[in-house]
């Protein structure tokens, strides 16, 4: 070995020494001629040194969610779905957070100088703070998902993008609200906060003081800088587990209140149904494959790492089972990381498929013992007549069964 | 009581620092009574924010198509680009929730009503009517639902409130909340 590279070495020098740089770069050249090279090599732009771009063979992209186009007629962003086909870790970056507003929405154009928090009602000393003076308070760093209610497969869905991408992760930085309640100094009988934005329509929530007080955080940074003006800059309410929209963008102004207030985006989950109106405000156990998943095909038999995230608004994910032959046999998966509360945990498993037609499957088992159901389970609880197609009620956090035909393509199975 | 439900698990986790003192931190500052009047538009079910002002059908009937409402919501309400605001046609039904999701019929509260108007209309001008002008678009709405027949009726800070929604006490409150709990009693899910 050591002569042989002595030798390389020389014939180096010599060529070098016989025809220049010009000599060098051909020898170069025929050594990596068999090997795969970059398509070219991008100069330094003043723009990409300040601000990093992704490589212009990625295209993953966010997709208008649930039949509505964002923008709309008006230029209103409504819902759009976070392309989890495309994301291999837990964080979900930035540009690709799913968005969703209350009837549809323009994106504030905020300058943090001048944007206040005002926490007032039934308080002992109302205050309005300035970004810079949120920023001196104790700060948690905290991962979280936050997912939209109509995040709900369905039949004409055909991609893991549009069966689950109303939800997305990120880690969050800012200060608990309990901080800056007990600073105000709760009175007694506060049983609400109405915590309210300041986009046009000024989106305001009812958040019951038991999570107000709990982990309810206001946060100022998303994935290492500033909450993005889509996800809520400056500053963003997250009540994690919960249902997106009480997780209110903008914040300007949380009111301390002794009833149920009744908002606008109160009214919008209205239900007739006690069931439904519980099912539809902590988010249930849930998980979904990711890779492989709809629209997707495998190439051939052969080994693959199946993987997929899971999640809880009741806390952390304690187990993930999956199975590969549509529910007959489960086994555990296995977690990558630590889990966080309410937060994305990735699990995976290795899989050798040998080709034939067969349905995968996830479900996720929170730290406080519930279980998520298949869409059978869910009918047969509720006495659901047999004949007709199962109706997860309030946020659906059924099972999403995908089933793999034998010339490997990947279709949504959901019955 | 359910005061101390939260607290106490909240003083345990700040530790002795809640203890010790409140205020804690001493940042941030104390907002004029003015600068919260001027702040807080939320209104409750009880409707002890809503301002001093008054209005009518009648008068809301005009403002409809005076401030733009018609031109996304159509001339009756009914058919335009932007959300239906009339009940929809299922003829006499017992239960209101039949007539669809249209605020001004499906809302337990009038208040909602008002306070979305407010706060959320019209587009693109949203915080430029006046009180007298929501007060009056809100009962022109309720008219146009046969939730009040009398369009001369007068609505202000002491009637509004006291509306009866068809929906009042028709719809299910969310349960009490606590860390760690399932999301719903005996629903293993």
């Amino acid at each position: 070995m050591g002569p042989k590279k002595q030798n390389r070495r020389e014939f180096l020098k010599q060529g070098a020494a016989i025809a220049g740089g010009a000599a060098v770069g051909a020898a170069s050249q025929s050594a990596s001629a068999q090997l795969p090279g970059p398509e070219g090599f991008l100069h330094g732009r003043d723009d990409i040194v300040a601000y990093g771009q992704r490589s212009r063979f990625i295209e993953s992209k966010r997709i208008p969610h649930g039949g509505r186009h964002s923008p709309d007629t008006f230029g209103l962003d409504f819902h759009i779905a976070t392309p989890l086909q495309d994301q291999h870790g837990v964080i979900t970056p930035s540009s690709l957070f799913y968005m969703g507003t209350t009837r549809g929405s323009y994106i504030p154009d905020i300058d943090p100088e001048k944007h206040r928090l005002m926490i007032h009602g039934l308080v002992d000393n109302p205050l309005v703070f300035t970004m810079e003076e949120l920023k001196r308070l104790p700060s948690v760093t905290r991962m979280h998902f936050v997912e939209c209610a109509g995040n709900r497969s369905n039949r004409r869905h055909t991609t893991v993008q549009e069966t689950h991408g109303m939800t997305s992760n990120a880690e969050w930085t800012g200060v608990l609200l309990s901080t800056l309640l007990k600073e105000a100094g709760v009175k007694e009988g506060a049983d609400w906060i109405v915590a309210e934005g300041v986009e046009e329509v000024k989106g305001a929530s009812s958040i019951p003081m038991t999570k107000a007080m709990d982990d309810t955080l206001l946060a100022y940074s998303m994935n290492g800088e500033p909450v993005r003006p889509q996800q809520g800059f400056p500053l963003r309410m997250l009540a994690p587990g919960f249902e997106g929209i009480f997780n209110v963008k903008w914040l300007r102004r949380i009111k301390v209140v002794d009833q149920y207030y009744m908002t606008y985006n109160d009214y919008g989950h209205l239900t007739q149904d006690p069931a439904t109106a519980a099912l539809g405000y902590q988010i249930g156990p849930k998980s979904v494959i990711v890779h492989p998943s709809g629209g997707q095909t495998l190439p051939g038999a052969g080994y693959y790492q199946v993987s997929g995230l899971a999640w809880s608004g009741g806390g952390k994910v304690a187990r993930v089972e999956v199975t590969t032959d549509g529910g007959e046999t489960w086994f555990d998966a296995e977690i990558r990381g630590e889990p966080q509360a309410m937060a994305h945990t990735l699990f995976a498993f290795e899989w050798e498929w040998d080709g034939s037609p067969c349905e995968l499957q996830s479900r996720c088992i929170d730290e406080i013992g519930q279980v998520q159901p298949s869409r059978a389970e869910v009918a047969e609880f509720w006495n659901q007549p047999a004949d007709q197609p199962p109706r997860v009620r309030g946020q659906d956090n059924s099972i999403q069964p995908w089933r793999i035909e034998s010339d490997g393509s990947i279709h949504n199975a959901i019955a | 009581m359910r005061l101390l439900k939260y607290l106490l698990p909240g003083v345990m986790l700040l530790g002795f620092v809640a203890q010790a003192q409140s205020p804690t931190y001493g940042v941030g500052r104390a907002p004029t009574a003015a600068e919260i009047e001027a702040w807080d538009i939320a209104i409750a079910p009880t409707g002890e924010e809503l301002p001093d002002g008054s209005g009518t059908a009648d008068l809301g009937a005009q403002l409809f198509l005076e401030k733009g409402c018609a031109g996304c919501h159509g001339t009756n309400g009914t058919n335009g680009i932007a959300p239906r605001l009339v009940k929809n046609d299922v003829g006499e039904v017992d239960n209101a929730w039949r007539y669809g999701r249209v605020l001004p019929i499906r809302s337990p509260y009038a208040t909602t009503v008002w306070d979305y108007i407010n706060r959320g209309m019209p587009l693109g001008a949203e915080g430029s009517l006046l009180a007298d002008e929501v007060y009056s678009l809100t009962a022109y709405l309720l008219y146009l639902n046969d939730v009040i027949t009398d369009d001369q009726l007068v609505l202000d800070q002491n009637s509004l409130p006291k509306i009866q929604m068809p929906n009042r006490d028709n719809w299910a409150q969310v349960p009490d909340w606590f860390p760690g709990q399932p999301r719903l009693e005996g629903y293993p899910y």
